[in-house]
């Protein structure tokens, strides 16, 4: 039962009130004016704090054996490939002029 | 391979050495069940950053038709109930029944106030003329780029709302088994593995409430 | 291990129950496979007739047998059928639910009551890909492009999707119970570096699946909605972007190549190493290409795309890692044929096959560099060039495995020895057939003939009539074992424990095997195919 970790109430409560004051300060941020990239910026951090910290205590990784972690490392990876060698597509179209146009 | 005391549990399936080897399988498999259900969104992920990028006007234009108070209370709502889903897994662990039973319920009463808020906001979305494919009208010069905000809106939305939907009726399964009294520590999995479907249920909103609701109201 | 005795009364998987329950209501992995064969082979026929169909219209340049739009169902039908409905679960859902647990010594799946769920999935997914058929089929090509699928087709674009996606969660429920299996139930000894390659070739399959799949479920519902609703979403004319389309589609459907292919060549791992007696040469780096073409796998799609409208800068950088896959495919090649190097090579009909496919494989996957190359593939794109390349992977490749592996566990698996005669007589047939049905095509397409056309200009039809010709042998080759297959079910000579004189875990258990699989629980002391160790057992077959 080595890897059988049983997390206390304790411990979720500390997050949770984690998660409500992030909620919180996103919505407040999405109304401040940070410049151009910074507000994008600043909710993508906080959702990815948000997640980390379900996927870390309510989902129990950080206690989780290695073959756990991967899968999650492993999944996170892989979407990023999605997303980014998709956008390479994008980004990148403008880069050559079409003749004519 | 000694039979410990554990492995003559009720249910351990035949095919298994021990408990623990059921359980750490059961977990495994449900990991690798989170991974596809992570790529499955990340469809639709892909497609919103690529037509945010295209239209980043018509999608801020597109976010301020949303309600930002129903969608943040939604998202206190959602992230309240991971916290009792939480809870269910420690009582479940620590062989507190009631607890379990309770916060199970508790759960299943958090999602159901995030499905009416859901149906209250796609009911304004039907009266504003705003559900592409069904009803959509604008006579904004970037309605198109709207219409494509829309559409994505309710592909996320939708999907994610399905997801809860398929939890809602899980929830009602464990919450019978779990009257019953059939989990104790030595079969906790079963209620750890829903955990972690319903957390992930949770982190998806998590993303989709910054993404539609938020980003570009500055 | 070979003392084992089978005698007839022994119990085993085929005679633990009687009656249609036992079978269609089975939790046996073993008993599941066999549900999958009949199902699969099943698809095989359809999408076969299909292509004989296809064949004949093709004979002649006119397009005088059937009309455009039933050529375009013709050819739509059968890639659907013949890549979602067969190459996808042949090897994994077959071979693989049937020989995966015996080699890691385990008593089943981990989750056997979700590999039954796969089949019944994909039994509802076939019985709405069959309903779409009847009810006037589709005509958008199997990669659905956008926006014809989406705006303007009036075929059953909508079923057919939803059969796909129904099908993909068929093979995520065996790829997740492969992984859980693999992890979780191997026996004692087995570690991950001693496992049999056809063990790891599934594994990385297991996780492209895992990892793929879900994207095209998503990228299906967003077509479906497209094509019932009109939403727009990849329709140009209402500001969407089809190239995300085939962004999309094509992040799932290039990984599903190589759901194809690396069974096969986990099958070929064990083949060669039991027809030559020797332990398949540099073990390690056919492990670790298994895995970096899993991985590289997910980072070439946009080579489908270089026509597309894709970015060029996007498609160079997509040209150079497509031709990356090249070096793992290569080290597989060229680890099997060292392995035949001094080897004490029999050619039974299983290694017939292996041949076949080392061969046939190797022109797939050069042509498949040819067409990497952006500047080339501008070129022959869409040609029948195109169309021989893939049949050399996927026809060349993945059915030879799928053949070879089946005749090589068919007497584990019917406890019965095919008739040698008849399969070495079928496995020179599908050689000489294939070959003389796809080489034309490299030449027609080079010179220019596009694929997807019901007609042609006449000075083609040299070729044409070669392919429908080599098509007609190929037909034969694979009736053949149908038929002797089914016979020796009844009629064969009983095999025994270890036909073959292999060594690997399926081979210890009697033939057919037990309920769950082994008598005691197997332990491993060994490497994989360590030959060397073992006294030289008798080959019965």
């Amino acid at each position: 039962m080595s890897e059988h970790h049983i997390v206390t109430p304790k411990t979720y409560i500390t997050i949770i009130a984690f998660l409500f004051a992030l909620t919180a300060a996103t919505v407040w941020v999405a109304f401040q004016h940070f410049g151009d990239p910074w507000n994008d910026v600043i909710a993508i951090g906080i959702a990815l704090t948000k997640a980390t910290l379900v996927v870390l205590f309510f989902m129990h990784v950080k206690w989780s054996e290695r073959t756990t972690k991967l899968a999650v490392i492993l999944a996170v990876l892989f979407l990023v490939v999605l997303l980014l060698i998709t956008m390479s597509d994008f980004l990148t179209r403008g880069w050559l002029g079409v003749p004519g146009s | 391979m000694s039979a410990s005391a554990e492995a003559h549990s009720p249910e351990l399936q035949h095919h298994f050495d021990s408990m623990e080897q059921q359980r750490s399988a059961s977990t495994l498999g449900m990991w690798a069940f989170v991974a596809q259900e992570l790529m499955f969104f990340g469809g639709l992920f892909t497609a919103y950053l690529v037509y945010r990028y295209l239209y980043p006007i018509g999608f801020e234009l597109g976010s301020a038709q949303l309600d930002i108070k129903l969608g943040g209370f939604n998202t206190a709502v959602l992230l309240a109930s991971s916290f009792t889903m939480a809870m269910a897994v420690w009582a479940a662990q620590t062989g507190k029944k009631k607890v379990l039973l309770w916060m199970l319920i508790a759960t299943l009463a958090l999602g159901a106030v995030f499905l009416g808020v859901k149906y209250v906001e796609y009911s304004a979305k039907i009266e504003h003329h705003l559900v592409p494919g069904y009803n959509f009208e604008s006579d904004s010069p970037y309605a198109g780029q709207i219409k494509m905000f829309m559409a994505l809106y309710f592909a996320m939305t939708g999907m994610h709302a399905l997801h809860m939907v398929v939890g809602f009726g899980l929830l009602l399964f464990y919450i019978y088994h779990a009257a019953k009294g059939r989990y104790t520590p030595e079969y906790s999995h079963p209620i750890e593995l829903f955990g972690l479907y319903w957390h992930f249920v949770d982190i998806v909103w998590i993303f989709l409430f910054p993404l539609l609701y938020l980003l570009g109201r500055a | 291990m070979s003392t084992l005795i089978t005698d007839s009364s022994r119990s085993n998987y085929l005679n633990a129950a009687y009656g249609i329950k036992s079978w269609l209501l089975t939790k046996d992995h073993k008993r599941i496979a066999l549900l999958y064969l009949v199902a699969v082979s099943i698809f095989f026929s359809v999408g076969g007739l299909f292509a004989a169909l296809i064949r004949l219209e093709l004979l002649t340049p006119e397009g005088d047998m059937v009309q455009p739009d039933i050529y375009n169902r013709l050819f739509t039908m059968h890639g659907v059928i013949m890549i979602f409905f067969f190459l996808i679960p042949a090897i994994p859902a077959v071979l693989g639910n049937f020989i995966l647990p015996l080699m890691v010594g385990a008593k089943d799946l981990a989750f056997p009551r979700i590999n039954l769920a796969s089949f019944y999935v994909y039994v509802v997914a076939g019985i709405l890909g069959v309903w779409a058929l009847i009810n006037g089929g589709v005509d958008t090509g199997w990669t659905f492009y956008t926006p014809y699928s989406s705006m303007y087709s009036n075929t059953q674009v909508t079923l057919v999707a939803m059969a796909g996606f129904i099908a993909g969660f068929s093979s995520i429920m065996t790829a997740v119970n492969f992984i859980v299996t693999v992890h979780r139930m191997r026996a004692p000894g087995l570690t991950w570096f001693r496992m049999p390659l056809m063990v790891w070739a599934l594994y990385a399959t297991s996780i492209i699946i895992m990892l793929a799949t879900p994207v095209l479920a998503i990228t299906l519902v967003m077509l479906m909605l497209d094509h019932s609703l009109h939403i727009g979403i990849f329709d140009p004319a209402q500001g969407g972007d089809p190239v995300l389309f085939q962004h999309l589609f094509w992040f799932y459907s290039h990984p599903a190549v190589y759901i194809m292919i690396l069974p096969a060549m986990g099958v070929i791992s064990e083949l060669v190493a039991a027809f030559s007696r020797k332990k398949v040469f540099g073990y390690t780096f056919v492990v670790y290409s298994s895995l970096s073409i899993a991985f590289l796998g997910f980072l070439v799609w946009g080579h489908h795309l270089f026509v597309s409208g894709q970015s060029v800068y996007a498609g160079a950088v997509f040209s150079i890692l497509s031709m990356l896959v090249a070096i793992p495919s290569a080290v597989k090649v060229f680890n099997w044929t060292a392995t035949l190097f001094q080897g004490s090579v029999s050619y039974q009909t299983p290694m017939l096959y292996a041949l076949g496919f080392i061969g046939l494989f190797t022109i797939g996957g050069l042509t498949g560099v040819f067409l990497a190359t952006m500047g080339l593939d501008t070129h022959v794109h869409d040609t029948y060039f195109v169309v021989a390349h893939f049949h050399y992977v996927m026809v060349g490749g993945t059915i030879m495995g799928y053949l070879g592996g089946l005749h090589y566990w068919w007497p584990k698996i019917s406890g019965k020895l095919y008739p040698e005669f008849w399969a070495k007589i079928s496995a020179l047939l599908v050689f000489v057939g294939f070959n003389l049905t796809f080489f034309p095509q490299f030449i027609v397409g080079y010179l220019g003939m596009p694929r997807r056309y019901h007609a042609y200009p006449p000075e083609f039809q040299v070729f044409n009539v070669l392919s429908t010709a080599g098509a007609s042998v190929l037909g034969l080759g694979y009736l053949l074992p149908i038929i002797y297959l089914t016979w020796s079910m009844r009629y064969g000579k009983k095999a025994p424990a270890n036909p073959w004189g292999a060594v690997g875990l399926e081979w210890e258990t009697a033939s057919p095997p037990p309920t769950f699989n082994f008598d005691d629980d197997p332990v491993v002391e060994h490497e994989a195919y360590d030959y060397h160790h073992r006294p030289e057992e008798p080959r019965v077959a």
